[in-house]
């Protein structure tokens, strides 16, 4: 093993190398091209940038928060507009609006993260598998892909709260179970060119079992194009929770979740326009940043653009 | 210890197409025996039903040349049968390090060692530890062709397939491939099937020799045969005259 470098430029040179010494040198140096292609994305960086800092007011929204997020003072705190002591003002039950959005930031993420976490394996594998095994199995799965796809997401996810009842676990469940096909036809559209491949070929012919050959050879190669994928996806993932959450479907009061904040805000919208605003600019914020971060990723790890 | 290949009757159909008919060849252990024919012919899928990568409707594909050897399609017949393929930039992984790449086979056998093999796979090749580490985008054609070579030696297999090994290369690096693939060869007493257009590549490699044309087996001769042109078949008459090159008062002829 090589003896790590100590100042910057030296470090920058080893991780460049054009000949790695062990495994780690080669893959962290493959690892921080592809960072150095992402950070030459200014949006994207800004995206990331976003990104980051939701996930900092997440985990910090303890410290950060001025006001409790679901107790306010009905007497002498209802509906103010924007000032020094409030800055995105107060809500009808005299609740802190900024405060609130600092909290609904760890509901956003937990949306964010558990359909990412649900719905990209389940569409990578079933895609995956489809592609390679083809013949019934391809028809079977690709059908079943096609029964969910034909479904509009919202109205699924509806019917799926509607069953399970509202509440935030069962709104993510639904957008999971609808958001997981569209992954399931990237991945087989990339399998289906792997597969003829020769470095296939190859392990195959030294007896790799088709779990094997699925799992170590083709999945790698499709993770980076469902990745950029379900980035984009985010936003679309974050305005069905908060569409959800505004038909009273989602997260329940008094759990400060933007789409109920807004739509709590609509009764006001004429003469207290902060209550809605807020929230709906947070959604819209934090949208566009995923949607800028999911190009970046897409220009950084395409794997026919950069070598 | 060695062994050779025999085939007869293969018969290789994709939907209505018939690639390969009827085709036989014996393969004594040690010999190298080359495949020509042009663009078409089924000379790459006849080595690709031998490595169990193209559907066999018919025939028979079996080891010879010892006792208890193992059917096709079997692990152990895997480990004695190996490939190299036509195109470096197409066999290799694009996301796997060398290491990685020849790790694999490793691996899938459950053969231990691994450091030292791959070690010792590099230097037969004739790529020092420099290269161990690379993807292959950082290697040159031949060297990505060296790395596919060693992948396939690195399982100490019996009989080689070689599937135009140097066509993708540059004329300076086709011999360096070929010099090696041969020095394989005398080391290890491997078995080659070598399949190519190039009359001036196997006749250099081969002993034997088959011309395939439209999926059948035209004529079977010796390397000697052949530098001496005594051919039968009007076909691998055509085929000798178009390795010559081209000259100008040939083409009246075709």
């Amino acid at each position: 093993m090589t003896v790590a470098p100590a100042s910057a430029e030296t470090w920058r040179e080893w991780l460049m190398s054009d000949r790695p010494q062990s495994r780690r040198q080669a893959s962290l140096g493959r690892a921080y091209g592809a960072w150095r292609a992402f950070a030459r994305n200014r949006l994207a960086m800004a995206g990331l940038g976003i990104v980051l800092a939701l996930l900092l007011m997440a985990l910090f929204a303890d410290q950060l928060a001025p006001y409790s997020p679901t107790v306010g003072d009905l007497r002498t705190t209802r509906l103010l507009p924007p000032s020094a002591a409030h800055w995105f003002g107060t809500d009808d039950q005299g609740r802190d609006i900024l405060s609130r959005i600092i909290y609904g930031s760890r509901i956003t993420l937990f949306v964010v993260v558990l359909v990412a976490v649900l719905a990209a394996p389940i569409g990578l594998a079933v895609g995956t598998i489809a592609g390679y095994a083809g013949g019934l199995v391809d028809a079977a799965l690709m059908r079943i892909t096609d029964i969910f796809l034909a479904f509009p997401r919202l109205i699924l996810a509806l019917a799926f709260v509607a069953a399970l009842g509202p509440g935030i676990e069962n709104a993510v469940i639904a957008i999971a179970i609808t958001s997981w096909p569209p992954y399931a036809r990237i991945a087989r559209a990339e399998t289906l060119t792997i597969r003829q491949a020769d470095y296939i070929a190859a392990v195959k012919l030294m007896g790799a079992s088709p779990g094997r050959i699925v799992l170590r050879h083709i999945m790698p190669l499709c993770v980076s194009s469902v990745i950029v994928r379900v980035t984009l996806d985010m936003a679309g993932i974050i305005l069905t929770a908060a569409g959800l959450g505004f038909l009273g479907l989602g997260a329940q009061p008094p759990s400060p979740e933007w789409g109920a904040m807004i739509a709590n805000g609509r009764l006001y919208v004429l003469d207290q326009w902060w209550v809605a605003a807020a929230p709906g600019a947070a959604i819209f914020v934090v949208s566009l940043a995923f949607n800028l971060l999911g190009d970046g990723l897409r220009d950084a790890l395409d794997p026919k653009g950069v070598k | 210890m060695k062994a050779g290949l025999s085939i007869e009757g293969l018969r290789v159909v994709f939907d209505d197409f018939v690639a390969v008919d009827d085709v036989s060849i014996r393969v004594e252990p040690g010999q190298s025996f080359g495949i020509v024919g042009e663009s078409g012919s089924g000379k790459s899928t006849l080595l690709r039903a031998v490595g169990g990568l193209a559907p066999k409707s018919a025939g028979v594909i079996s080891l010879i040349g010892a006792p208890d050897l193992p059917e096709p399609g079997s692990r152990a017949f895997r480990r004695r049968v190996q490939m190299v393929f036509q195109d470096p930039y197409g066999s290799l992984h694009p996301r796997q390090t060398v290491d990685r790449i020849l790790a694999e086979p490793l691996a899938i056998h459950g053969i231990g060692d691994a450091d030292r093999r791959i070690q010792q796979a590099l230097d037969e090749v004739g790529l020092g530890t420099g290269f161990r580490f690379r993807y292959p985008h950082q290697l040159s054609g031949g060297q990505r062709q060296r790395v596919a070579i060693a992948r396939a030696l690195i399982l100490e297999p019996q009989i080689l397939l070689l599937d135009e090994p140097t066509s993708a290369l540059d004329a300076s690096v086709q011999a360096e491939v070929l010099n090696l693939l041969e020095d394989m060869r005398r080391r290890h007493g491997l078995t080659f099937v070598m399949v190519s257009h190039d009359l001036a590549v196997v006749t250099y490699l081969c002993d034997q020799l088959m011309v395939m044309q439209r999926g059948r087996s035209v004529e079977k001769l010796s390397a000697d045969d052949l530098a001496q042109s005594r051919v039968a078949e009007p076909y691998t008459q055509r085929l000798m005259t178009a390795s010559i090159g081209f000259r100008r008062d040939r083409t009246e002829t075709f």
